[in-house]
């Protein structure tokens, strides 16, 4: 087990240059530079500023320097926002980011699996249609819609919750943004449950489970339900590497002070280090979060062999 | 009568669909007594499952049972589920076909049966685990301490019936309801587990209802057969009386359908054709991984298997799964490719000719496969599957001229014109194989190769599809490859058989003479595994039914690799791997000790 864990992170590493890679590359195909849009830049100045940041040498050197910077935990520069690194950006960002994802997973799950499981029991009759109409609104719903909603009713209405901002994550802050994010991923987390326990409450190893007289709730705990969990674990592998990120939407309805921002505004201003960092970020989340996922996929399916 | 365990009255179950409430049993009377076997036979889809769902409130949703249903006087008709509960499980067990779906995949076995003696019979876990590793023993499963902590897909088919019966024993029932407990199981091991629950019924007393579509495995066990046909019951009488005199004309049907299969019929003598196809020590095997990091092992599928097969030919390949005949049967159309050997067609070696030349012999080599409806492109119609062939091979063949031929194909094999323009999963099963069948014949072959052609066909499709390759063989004079687990089909089809076991071959020899005078103690077994639809022979048969199970081909024993299952093994059988020696009648046959045994 320990063996093929190490041999399962180990693998990660030549995918995460492969991701970096084909990153630095694409970033630089795209045309126009960092500093294009500052007006009236002396070409002299314009030198300089390339010269300072490296950008005057040929590609392989930038890269080669790159990922040297990498390996010591250093992403560089932000080319934009100048007093930062990229590094220094994303140890602001990240935690707040963090918080909102955890707290909209968490809502999601709490909500989205029972909703599932709740559906594919009563399967055809009123609480399946109840619960099958609102998680196809919520997933048609964009959250630029859902949050300003959200505030318009419980912050100006009712004046139970804040309308945006952050205060360091004090818990009143972070409930509209966490159900809005939270919100279509429980749909979809509910759609997927429903489904796929009604597959497994078909099948002949239910029946028979059935025919031993254990009772409903034996048969759905023990039996039913791990199989049921196995699509929404490998669902959840991307989906929470997605939701810490940061979503730009979110937080800029909350104005939060997270990450989600800086791919979008990173990407426009042709910010390479902060775009290739937060790609860093990204890519190591979604292969980490894959790896346990296909480990508790093992864990919920003896078949799968870690060997 | 008191002693009744289970009796319907007026029984009936229908099931709601959109096309209206279809019956899928009606006003069906039954019961059984404490120590009798009642055997229900029928086609599938004659509902004798639905009946007893039906009784267990085990339907699908739609599903609805209505009459009555007692159990020792109760009628469990509209019990509420929790009192249902108690009875399933604790007052009757159940057994179901597939062994491989029924368990509970991600549960060991050991916690399977637990669950079963905790719930019903309030045991703490520790106490309810002796008695699981006790009810292994009393199935005779192999090694049931560690049978114990394995999950399913660890077990063979056989071991995994096992366990299910002892789920099923483990809340001290008093009635077993065994539904199709061997059809998914190689022939070997359904003579094994028919012959556990025929020791079981002796020895415990318990209530046995045995549904099967199959008149051989129900004359072993069964005191009173009863007959079922499009949901109703049409005859029910004492086994040895309804074997020896059915009243109804399709209880007489299926039983001579059912003695053909088990009847010799005298072989063709094969006159001196020319050899058409052979092999010589043809070898394959599989990489398999061998622990971690991508490290692999080979298996051996096929070892050194040498045969000839004459023009117009039909030889039978015979064994247990994992015993190679279907590798054999694709190596030789080299669908899988050899490790060792020679594949000669027609005086010509395959292996020495080029892409686009084998490309174009493959139009006399064609094969037909067992999954009928998978073995066909979805998204293809009838009429483009069979007319494909003739599109690689004779190009210059009009699209119309193309069709007729696709047309007069089907109407031989007795498809319906309308059914041209139909896709594969429009098909039912039967019709799916005959599309098979056309979708090779359209060629006019030399060689058919059969790959287990039936065995996911029921039982009257079975014998159409098996008379339907007899006459195309009769009329075209094509060579047969047949490969097949039922030796009853092979008997009736084949001139000569290659029995094979763990990838050797273990005897050759003209039909006749092997189904009456085994050489191999192997051939012996599976010989005797046949369930014979006679109730006056069956029981002592099964009662002479000998356990044990091939070993992994992985880890084949050494010298004779049938010894570990031989009644006849000496210490000389593991020492060398015994020659290939001649006998008399044109047979052959791989044991040192054939002669005295």
């Amino acid at each position: 087990m320990l063996r093929y864990l190490t041999g399962r992170i180990l693998g990660l590493l030549p995918t995460l240059l492969v991701i970096v890679t084909l990153s630095f590359l694409i970033l630089r195909l795209a045309p126009g530079g960092p500093f294009d849009q500052e007006q009236g830049l002396s070409p002299q100045v314009r030198a300089n500023l390339d010269r300072a940041y490296g950008l005057d040498q040929s590609l392989p050197v930038q890269y080669a320097h790159y990922l040297r910077g990498l390996l010591h935990g250093d992403f560089g520069p932000s080319l934009r926002q100048r007093d930062f690194t990229v590094r220094e950006l994303i140890a602001q960002g990240l935690p707040v980011s963090l918080t909102l994802g955890l707290a909209a997973l968490l809502l999601a799950l709490a909500v989205g699996i029972p909703a599932g499981i709740a559906a594919a029991l009563w399967q055809g009759r009123a609480p399946d249609h109840l619960l099958s109409g609102f998680a196809a609104c919520a997933l048609a719903l964009p959250s630029f819609v859902v949050g300003p909603l959200l505030a318009l009713v419980f912050a100006l209405h009712l004046h139970w919750l804040p309308v945006a901002g952050w205060q360091h994550g004090m818990p009143r802050y972070l409930v509209l943004p966490a159900i809005t994010l939270g919100l279509p991923m429980a749909a979809y987390l509910a759609r997927l449950m429903r489904a796929s326990l009604i597959e497994t409450l078909r099948s002949a190893y239910v029946r028979s489970a059935r025919a031993r007289g254990l009772g409903a709730a034996s048969v759905l705990w023990h039996h039913a339900l791990p199989p049921a969990l196995l699509p929404v674990v490998s669902y959840l592998g991307p989906a929470i590497a997605f939701v810490v990120t940061g979503s730009l939407v979110v937080e800029s309805v909350f104005g939060l002070p997270g990450t989600g921002r800086y791919l979008v505004q990173g990407a426009i201003d042709r910010d390479y280090p902060l775009v290739l960092g937060m790609v860093v970020v990204y890519g190591t989340l979604t292969l980490v979060l894959n790896c346990l996922a296909d480990l508790l996929y093992g864990a919920l399916d003896p078949a799968v062999h870690h060997a | 009568m008191a002693d009744r365990v289970l009796r319907l009255s007026d029984f009936s179950v229908r099931f709601a669909t959109a096309a209206g409430s279809v019956p899928a049993a009606t006003e069906v009377s039954l019961s059984v007594a404490a120590g009798e076997c009642l055997g229900v036979v029928g086609e599938s889809g004659a509902g004798k499952s639905q009946l007893f769902l039906g009784a267990l409130g085990l339907l699908a949703a739609n599903g609805r049972a209505a009459g009555r249903a007692q159990l020792q006087g109760r009628d469990l008709l509209g019990l509420p589920a929790r009192e249902l509960d108690a009875v399933r499980g604790r007052r009757v067990g159940m057994v179901f076909q597939d062994p491989m779906t029924s368990l509970t995949p991600h549960l060991r076995i050991g916690t399977q049966i637990a669950q079963v003696r905790m719930r019903h019979l309030g045991e703490p876990a520790a106490e309810a685990r002796r008695r699981a590793l006790e009810l292994l023993r009393r199935v005779h499963v192999n090694d049931p301490e560690q049978r114990l902590l394995q999950y399913p897909h660890e077990l063979s088919g056989g071991m995994r019936q096992r366990a299910m019966i002892a789920i099923a024993l483990a809340g001290n029932p008093q009635l077993l309801i065994a539904d199709e407990p061997t059809t998914a199981l190689d022939v070997t091991v359904q003579a094994q587990i028919l012959a556990l629950l025929q020791e079981l019924k002796r020895e415990t007393g318990l209530a046995l209802i045995l549904i099967s579509h199959d008149l051989g495995a129900v004359a072993g066990l069964a005191d009173t057969v009863a007959v079922m046909r499009q949901g109703r019951l049409i005859e029910c009488a004492p086994a040895t009386e309804l074997f020896a005199s059915p009243r109804q004309a399709y209880t007489r049907a299926l039983l001579e359908e059912a003695r053909a299969l088990a009847a010799p019929v005298p072989a063709q003598a094969s006159g001196e054709a020319p050899v058409a196809l052979e092999a010589r020590a043809l070898s394959v095997s599989y990489p398999v991984p061998a622990g971690g990091w991508g490290r692999r092992a080979a298996l051996a599928a096929l070892s050194e298997a040498s045969l000839t097969l004459h023009a117009g030919e039909s030889l039978g390949v015979v064994g247990e799964s994992g015993s190679g005949k279907s590798t054999l049967a694709r190596a030789l159309l080299k669908l899988v490719p050899h490790t060792a050997g020679r594949v000669v067609w027609m005086g010509r070696d395959l292996d020495a000719l080029s892409r686009a030349r084998l490309r174009a012999q493959r139009r006399d080599l064609q094969i037909i496969f067992q999954d009928p409806l998978g073995s066909l492109d979805p998204r293809m119609r009838v009429a483009e599957l069979v007319g494909e062939g003739l599109r690689v091979h004779e190009p210059s063949l009009s699209a119309a001229a193309r069709r007729a031929a696709a047309q007069a194909m089907l109407a031989r094999v007795g498809l319906e014109a309308g059914l041209m323009e139909r896709y594969p999963h429009e098909l039912s099963g039967g019709q799916g194989q005959r599309v098979g069948i056309a979708r090779a014949m359209v060629l006019a072959p030399k060689l058919l190769v059969c790959d287990e052609p039936v065995s996911s066909l029921d039982v009257h499709s079975q014998a159409q599809v098996v008379e339907l390759i007899a006459a195309l063989k009769r009329e075209t004079g094509l060579a047969l490859l047949f490969v097949s687990h039922n030796l009853g089909i092979v008997q009736r089809l084949c001139e000569r058989v290659l029995v094979l076991y763990l990838g050797r071959m273990m005897e050759l020899a003209p039909a006749g003479a092997l189904f009456a005078a085994p050489r191999h103690p192997y051939t012996r077994e599976l010989l005797a595994a046949i369930p014979l639809p006679d109730p006056r022979l069956q029981p002592g048969r099964l009662s002479a039914v000998r356990a044990g199970e091939a070993p992994s081909p992985r880890d084949p024993p050494s010298g004779c690799v049938y010894r570990t299952r031989c009644p006849f093994a000496q210490a000389a059988c593991a020492a060398a791997r015994p020659a290939w020696e001649a006998a008399s009648g044109q047979g052959a046959v791989a044991c040192r000790r054939w002669r005295e045994i």
